[in-house]
């Protein structure tokens, strides 16, 4: 049976309840000023100086950098890069995890030991960028999809995860006339499949979200993915979205607020839609991470 | 039991195993070859930082040059600004936002309203999964002297417009704002599945005592989560040095780089932009040791407190 609630009780709820909606409203606020803001004229922008919900709604913004090739190709860009990089991300986690989630494995403790190493210590920006020079990799998508392809972190997650498998599982296929490349694909992968979705997830957002690999690695700027761009014409402000020519050449104008926030808009829109397919796994993701292996 | 099947060490007993298990092999040589080439092969590359490395000479017949480029960084008048700017601003991180998504989570835990608590954690995550880029332009949106909202605000209510972006005294709050701002909601979840384990019974027991919420909260819950919070903070310390590197890069321009440039936005900009390859390894070099020696010690202080450390 429940207890009534005190008066203290009750007084220390409300004061809760309060306090998180602050928090929670104080999150939300700069994503409503920017998306209304996107939507607004220039004259109400200049006029009130800041909106949560404009009089008068307009597409200019949005028809403007739409109009404009930088964007729409950097887009394309990143949409490339995000899924042929997280389809490499987790070929080659899986198909490195497993082995190394294999008890009859020979060397499995060095090569666990080699990659554990690299969390701890690397060689630097430097010498990697050395490295992806000496490759051939400067600017090709490459170097955005390569140098990355393994998260150690990830590695080690996905190999505890293949390790609690039922070991029979493997007994029974060789029985079959399975080879391991077979129960790795045909069995395995399959019963991996929603620690390979929250995986997918966690790459495609890292790879959405890629910038300073790429002001490292390109200086092509027709190549340059979406978070590159934003950061010219939010951050540096120092070219307009339609000069595609040169960006840091020819000085233009510095785009409109509207403009600005409406290309802050389209380059975060896609990891929001993704978002709630993502926040039923991640709670699991992040305390997979605290297994210990 | 598999193992006993080839107890001899005779070569073809090492060979057959080799075959049996030649698919696995197949499986891990290319993430091996990954680690190999992306990981270790620049380990090996830090050797320029003892040599003047010459891109046209390449690394073997670049001249030796021992510890130079350190001596140099030592003297250098920048590497006390560049080691108070990373202390200041990562003292900065775990003072006032480590604390916070503890406090939240403790928060979340004690609502009673399932439907609100559900939306307020789906609102506080949403940060987490922007680029720094993004929240780096929201906060240029918001602080910026043309028609930015602070600004127009100080301005409606009497004040002065303050040239946030381009000034040394607001750099580091504005630094850690942008990140409680982005990490905190995230931060919560590590917490809330350690509250999550608390045994209902114990708040029970506490109440039957007559213990109030705060007791409750401060006899029952903090100790519960005590642990979790120790190993955060010690591999917080860990990491020290490491603030947060693109958001300080995208943040860093010519009027506050006097607070802001730490050490990875200087090797980019005397490595990458001037090209002073081995100099900037160096630099780099230098960080890393003192991050391994952060990383083993906090390490150890972890398996001190009764922790199981992180490897």
């Amino acid at each position: 049976m429940p207890i009534k609630p005190s008066w203290g009780s009750r007084i220390f709820d409300s004061l809760n309840v309060t306090l998180l909606l602050a928090f929670a409203l104080i999150t939300v606020i700069p994503f409503i000023y920017v998306i209304a803001g996107s939507f607004a004229t220039q004259k109400e922008l200049l006029q009130r100086g800041f909106i949560l919900f404009p009089t008068e709604y307009t597409l200019d913004a949005y028809k403007y950098i739409f109009s404009t090739p930088t964007l729409v190709r950097s887009l394309l860009v990143t949409v490339y890069i995000t899924v042929v990089g997280t389809l490499i991300n987790i070929f080659f986690t899986c198909m490195m995890a497993y082995p190394l989630a294999r008890k009859d494995m020979d060397f499995r403790k060095p090569i666990l030991l080699l990659v554990v190493f690299t969390m701890l210590f690397g060689g630097g920006m430097i010498p990697t960028f050395l490295v992806v020079k000496q490759l051939g990799m400067i600017n090709t998508y490459w170097s955005l999809l390569i140098p990355g392809a393994i998260s150690a972190f990830n590695l080690i997650i996905m190999r505890n995860f293949f390790q609690q498998l039922p070991d029979g599982l493997e007994e029974s296929a060789k029985i079959d006339g399975c080879n391991d490349l077979g129960i790795f694909f045909r069995i395995v992968l399959p019963l991996s499949l929603p620690a390979i979705a929250t995986f997918s997830l966690f790459y495609a957002v890292g790879h959405w979200n890629t910038f300073f690999n790429a002001v490292l690695y390109i200086n092509d700027h027709t190549k340059w993915p979406i978070q590159v761009l934003l950061r010219q014409i939010v951050i540096l402000a120092s070219g307009g979205v339609g000069d595609s020519s040169s960006m840091e050449a020819d000085f233009v104008a510095p785009p409109e607020q509207s403009v600005k926030m409406a290309v802050i808009v389209v380059s975060t829109l896609p990891i929001l839609l993704v978002y709630p397919f993502l926040q039923k796994h991640f709670a699991k993701g992040v305390l997979l991470g605290s297994v210990k292996g | 039991m598999k193992a006993q099947a080839y107890p001899a060490a005779k070569p073809s007993a090492w060979m057959g195993r080799f075959m049996r298990n030649r698919w696995l092999y197949f499986m891990v040589f290319p993430g091996l070859l990954y680690f190999l080439v992306f990981k270790y092969w620049p380990m090996y590359g830090i050797f320029i930082a003892f040599k003047d490395y010459q891109p046209f000479l390449g690394f073997w017949d670049s001249p030796f040059v021992g510890l130079k480029h350190f001596e140099r960084f030592f003297s250098d008048s920048n590497f006390l600004v560049l080691f108070r700017n990373t202390l200041i601003l990562a003292t900065y991180n775990i003072l006032f936002f480590f604390p916070l998504p503890i406090v939240i989570a403790l928060m979340l835990n004690e609502l009673r309203q399932e439907f609100i608590k559900r939306t307020v954690q789906t609102l506080v995550y949403i940060p987490h999964f922007m680029s720094w880029v993004v929240v780096v332009g929201i906060a240029y949106i918001f602080l910026t002297t043309e028609g930015g909202m602070v600004n127009e605000l100080l301005v409606r209510y009497g004040g002065e417009k303050i040239n946030f972006l381009v000034s040394n005294e607001w750099f580091r709050t504005i630094i850690t704002a942008e990140v409680i701002w982005k990490e905190t909601g995230w931060g919560t979840i590590i917490f809330l599945a350690a509250l999550a384990g608390v045994d209902p019974q114990l708040y029970e027991a506490a109440r039957m005592d007559g213990a109030n919420r705060l007791r409750q909260l401060w006899h029952i819950t903090l100790p519960a989560i005590r642990s979790t919070i120790i190993i955060l903070l010690i591999l917080r310390l860990g990491h020290f040095l490491d603030t947060g590197f693109e958001q300080i890069f995208l943040m860093l321009n010519a009027m506050n780089r006097e607070v802001g440039e730490v050490f990875d936005t200087y090797v980019y900009s005397v490595g990458i932009s001037q090209g002073q390859y081995s100099f900037s390894t160096a630099v780099g070099l230098f960080k890393s040791v003192i991050g391994l020696i952060l990383v083993v010690v906090s390490n150890h202080l972890a398996k001190k407190f009764g922790e199981e450390g992180i490897y």
